[in-house]
């Protein structure tokens, strides 16, 4: 069984489904990718994993455990942790607060994460006492994906880390998630640029309308002609 | 000598009487601040909260006094105070409770909440009255004065007296000690960040797991503390009448948005702003001027405004800024 | 309110109706046990309740404007009849009247020129505004003070103020009006199009200075010292005129009435008939409004401001138009008030009656329905009366198994403010349980 397996989920906001029987599965230390276009309910199936979303159908297990009942506070404790794509920082807090929030529900000593998360992005630890809503976009995503990582959660959840920050920055932000998978995290994420994204994946999928159109390992999807002509421009 | 006269009328006239004002304004305007910044609505029921934290405390105010304990020079009201607080919170955690908390359960719209706060306001008025009636009530004992005007102008030998009433010196220390006690729990301790982070971002609060019916009734204690020591220092400076003090919320929700609705530091520059500008036009600058200007006679107390047109001195600065700042001078919150 | 489930109005067409009986019962009940003089007195404030309610209820139910001055709106509409139907005070005008055109005139354009200022100055702009200001302010001061002395010298025991126009007291209304437009359009354009909240302070503010004008300014309507003997509109007629008139005593006879009842049974019903006309003519013209296109663009704006700004509809233009005409209505009432009350007493504007107790009928009315607003208008009176009556009564039963002394007395005492915490109460009530009040929007 993989690490985190969510299978056949189907499930909405309101009356209409947006997922149909939508599977995704991410084995431990490994990078899996949603990518899809627009509407396709990328967003919509990892807010599902991540338990935001009531669903009609299918089941959530994390490392063997059913999470399908549980709320989205409950699954930090499991081991989630969640990137929002937009308003993931706590603007008028520093960012050395911002990773003691991203502790809050530790009761213990967390300073060697922190110094983690520092090492990791070196940037930080240099504005640690700056206001995170000052940071440039590209530091301020460091600052969400560094708050997520302080509850030391055994698989990230990242919904489109990249948006609108310049493709330097996103280079750099992919870099740092590839080191995060090493250190045994797994990683789910959603991405607007799909070729960067599977680039770096050991698992692609690719929705359409809510439901799985192609699942395959990222190298295999950018080979694939069929795909990389609808969805990835060529 | 004459410029010394009209540097110690200007202290006496307006500075320390405006000092003690925004210290009061401040802390009334913190309370409106916190409870904006973190349950998200304005609450109309805020000056008639400090109406009821200060007749709690009035009424064991006179308990002890009968009882024969006082507090050597210092008011009586500072004992009573800690219970006044208690039950007002205990009063505003009752109506979060059994009123508020529905509607953020439903995710009212801001506007229905003000609303609701209307109601608690009328209950709370009432409440108040059926409490302890609707006369002025002066509570103040202890010392009058820290210095004496007699005092001043024998030791100085200027024409001109100073005098701080000890009320007035009891309202600016408390509201420093207060305010620093309050910014220290805020920017140190894990409760106070996590009132921040959830003022701040309320989904990513809960995201980190932060417990939001934790930070919501700490939210009602602390206002709800501010609320009754505002109200008690401005009665003891003063006096107490339950009118006066919904009339208060005018000058108190102008500092607030003034400084930045939901910045704390703003509530403060807010109502320090409001309460100097309120005396400075209010005041008859006329015996200054005579010290400043040799042979000035002039015919009128060039008083800018009436005192009791106060109100309209909130009101303009309150209109001035939402014209050319509408987030505050500080930035507070735009949505 | 935004929250609008379909089907939720309960009772469908019968509602109304049924509900505006109930609300008449009431008062023949209260007709039966305490005489038709006392009910006509409720029914005849109510029926301005109403109107008062009407226009709270365009702001709030049409476009959600949040308007925590009332108070201050129907105090101005009530300088309207001051204005216009007392008899101008002998000399007053030629005393002082100039000095105040003239004060205002210097007000104006030290405004404007500020105004210009900010629009052309680059460079040292705060200061010269600021300069402005204060040069204008002080050469205002110079020209009124002396002119505002003048008129309240004369006569101050019984007139120093200068008087009105001497014009027919209908006339005093449509300018109520227009005095509480003016102001709301000054609030309005600054406040308006910022956040919801603003609005509610900024209005709380211009409702406490509007109500510290009327009460200091003695050149304009006598301050505390209130205007007395405010004339009757046409075509009430006074009491001491109907019990001398031979004709008027005959028909009284025959209904077997005596002259001193019959007379201010009379005067009340005229009044009583006059406000229902104007009510009528109003919610006649209000529901056409609504059902227009403006009417649906304006609940358009209210469900979703977003969508209808999207859409390239101006929202505070059309905020601005609203909250205008409530307030238009607002001072109206105010104005009709005043002429039956036939005196002007600034002091007794008091908010948590004319403000916040015109909230309480709106949203038990029905926030949005025109016939909510009414009959919110005419029971929340109702009660707010008769609460002052009930609270000593069921205190006294609450207190009767409580030993005399102190508390039982001071109990008793405060038993008339029970009626605030009533309406708190009820206004509580109906927000959690029936958000669409007693006659919903449809």
């Amino acid at each position: 069984m993989s690490f985190l397996d969510a299978s056949s989920m189907t499930g909405g906001y309101g009356a209409a489904d947006i997922l149909h029987d939508c599977t995704l599965k991410v084995e431990k230390g490994q990078i899996a990718v949603i990518v899809g276009p627009n509407g396709a309910g990328k967003s919509t199936a990892m807010k599902a994993v991540f338990g935001m979303l009531r669903l009609r159908a299918g089941k959530v297990t994390l490392d063997g455990d059913d999470i399908t009942a549980l709320s989205p506070q409950e699954r930090v404790r499991k081991g989630m942790g969640f990137v929002p794509q937009v308003n993931n920082v706590f603007p008028t807090m520093s960012v050395e607060e911002n990773l003691e929030m991203g502790a809050f529900i530790r009761t213990d000593d967390f300073r060697d994460t922190m110094e983690q998360v520092y090492d990791l992005f070196p940037i930080l630890r240099e504005k640690r006492f700056q206001n995170a809503g000052e940071l440039s976009g590209g530091q301020r995503q460091q600052v969400a994906v560094g708050r997520a990582l302080m509850t030391k959660p055994k698989l990230l959840m990242l919904d489109e880390p990249t948006a609108g920050v310049s493709p330097i920055v996103m280079d750099e932000l992919f870099d740092r998630i590839i080191e995060v998978a090493r250190t045994g995290i797994s990683i789910l994420m959603v991405e607007q640029n799909a070729r960067q994204a599977l680039e770096i994946a050991d698992m692609g999928y690719v929705l359409v309308q809510g439901a799985n159109r192609y699942t395959d390992t990222g190298a295999a999807l950018m080979a694939d002609p069929e795909v990389r002509r609808t969805f990835l421009g060529g | 000598m004459d410029i010394l006269n009209a540097l110690v009328a200007i202290l006496n006239y307006v500075v320390v009487p405006a000092t003690a004002y925004g210290a009061q304004l401040a802390l009334g305007a913190l309370g409106v601040t916190l409870i904006y910044g973190i349950l998200r609505f304005s609450n109309f029921a805020h000056g008639d909260t400090m109406a009821f934290g200060t007749a709690i405390t009035i009424l064991i105010t006179w308990a002890l006094q009968s009882a024969g304990i006082g507090f050597g020079p210092l008011p009586t009201a500072l004992i009573a105070l800690p219970f006044g607080i208690a039950a007002t919170a205990l009063l505003v955690l009752g109506t979060d409770k059994i009123v508020y908390s529905y509607y953020r359960k439903v995710r009212a719209a801001p506007v229905v909440l003000t609303m609701v706060s209307v109601g608690v306001m009328f209950l709370m008025n009432g409440l108040t009255r059926l409490l302890i009636g609707v006369d002025e009530i002066k509570f103040a004992d202890g010392a009058r004065f820290l210095i004496s005007a007699q005092e001043f102008k024998k030791a100085t030998g200027l024409a001109e007296p100073l005098a701080i009433r000890s009320t007035q010196a009891i309202t600016v220390i408390t509201a420093a000690i207060v305010v620093a006690a309050l910014f220290w729990f805020l920017a140190k301790t894990r409760t106070g960040k996590s009132m921040r982070a959830f003022s701040d971002n309320e989904d990513l609060a809960l995201l980190s797991g932060i417990n939001p019916s934790r930070v919501v009734a700490m939210t009602w204690i602390i206002a709800a503390a501010l609320a009754t020591i505002a109200g008690t220092l401005y009665g003891l400076d003063k006096s107490f009448k339950a009118f006066n003090y919904f009339q208060l919320l005018l000058p108190v929700f102008a500092a607030a948005i003034v400084g930045g609705l939901g910045n704390p530091l703003g509530a403060i520059a807010g109502g320090f702003i409001i309460a100097y500008s309120e005396v400075a036009v209010t005041y008859a600058w006329k015996k200054v001027a005579m010290y400043l200007i040799p042979g000035f006679q002039p015919d009128s107390l060039l008083q800018l405004l009436s005192t009791e047109y106060k109100f309209a001195v909130s009101f303009t600065i309150l209109i001035i800024v939402l014209l050319f700042k509408p987030t505050g001078l500080f930035k507070g919150k735009s949505v | 309110m935004s929250t609008r489930q379909p089907g939720a109005a309960r009772g469908g067409k019968l509602r109304a109706p049924l509900l505006f009986a109930a609300m008449a019962a009431l008062i023949a009940i209260e007709a039966a046990t305490t005489g038709w003089n006392g009910a006509l007195v409720i029914v005849n404030m109510g029926l301005i309740s109403a109107i008062l309610a009407l226009g709270v209820n365009m702001q709030w139910g049409y476009a959600g404007l949040f308007n925590t001055g009332v108070v201050g709106f129907i105090a101005l509409g009530g300088l309207g009849p001051v204005l216009v139907s007392m008899k101008p005070t002998p000399g007053a005008f030629s005393a002082g009247g100039w000095g105040i055109l003239i004060a205002f005139a210097i007000a104006l354009v030290t405004i404007m020129a500020a105004v210009w200022l900010n629009r052309h100055l680059t460079r040292m702009k705060g200061l010269a505004i600021l300069a402005v200001l204060i040069a204008g302010f002080f050469l205002y001061r110079a020209v009124f003070d002396p002119a505002v002395a003048a008129i309240q010298a004369i006569n101050p025991a019984s007139a120093g103020y200068l008087g009105g126009l001497g014009l027919p007291t209908l006339l005093s209304w449509p300018l109520g009006a227009l005095l509480a437009a003016g102001a709301a359009w000054v609030v309005g354009k600054t406040a308006l199009g910022l956040r919801s909240d603003y609005l509610a302070v900024a209005t709380l503010g211009i409702g406490e200075i509007i109500v510290a004008v009327l009460k200091n300014e003695e050149w304009l309507d006598r301050g505390v010292l209130n205007v007395t003997g405010i004339p009757r509109p046409w075509p009430v007629p006074y009491e001491v005129d109907l019990q001398a008139d031979p004709g008027f005593l005959g028909r009284a006879a025959a209904f077997g009435l005596d002259p001193v009842t019959a007379s201010t049974i009379s005067v009340k019903l005229l009044y009583g008939t006059l406000f229902a006309a104007v009510l009528l003519v109003l919610i006649w013209a209000l529901q056409l409004a609504l059902n227009s296109p403006w009417g649906r663009m304006m609940r358009a704006i209210r469900d979703n401001e977003v969508a209808a700004e999207a859409m390239g509809k101006n929202v505070t233009g059309r905020h601005l138009q609203i909250f205008i005409l409530g307030c238009a209505v607002i001072g109206l009432a105010g104005a009709m008030m005043i002429s039956l009350d036939g005196q002007m007493t600034p002091s007794s504007y008091n908010p948590l009656r004319y403000t916040f107790l015109i909230w309480v009928m709106v949203i038990v009315g029905g926030s949005g329905n025109n016939w909510g607003s009414v009959l919110g208008g005419m029971l929340i009176w109702f009660v707010w009366i008769k609460a002052e009556v009930w609270g000593p009564q069921i205190m006294h039963v609450v207190t009767a198994t409580l030993a005399d002394g102190a508390l039982k007395q001071h109990l008793v005492d405060s038993a008339p403010h029970m009626r605030l915490v009533m309406m708190g109460l009820i206004l509580l009530l109906v927000l959690r349980f029936s958000p669409r009040g007693l006659l919903p929007e449809k």
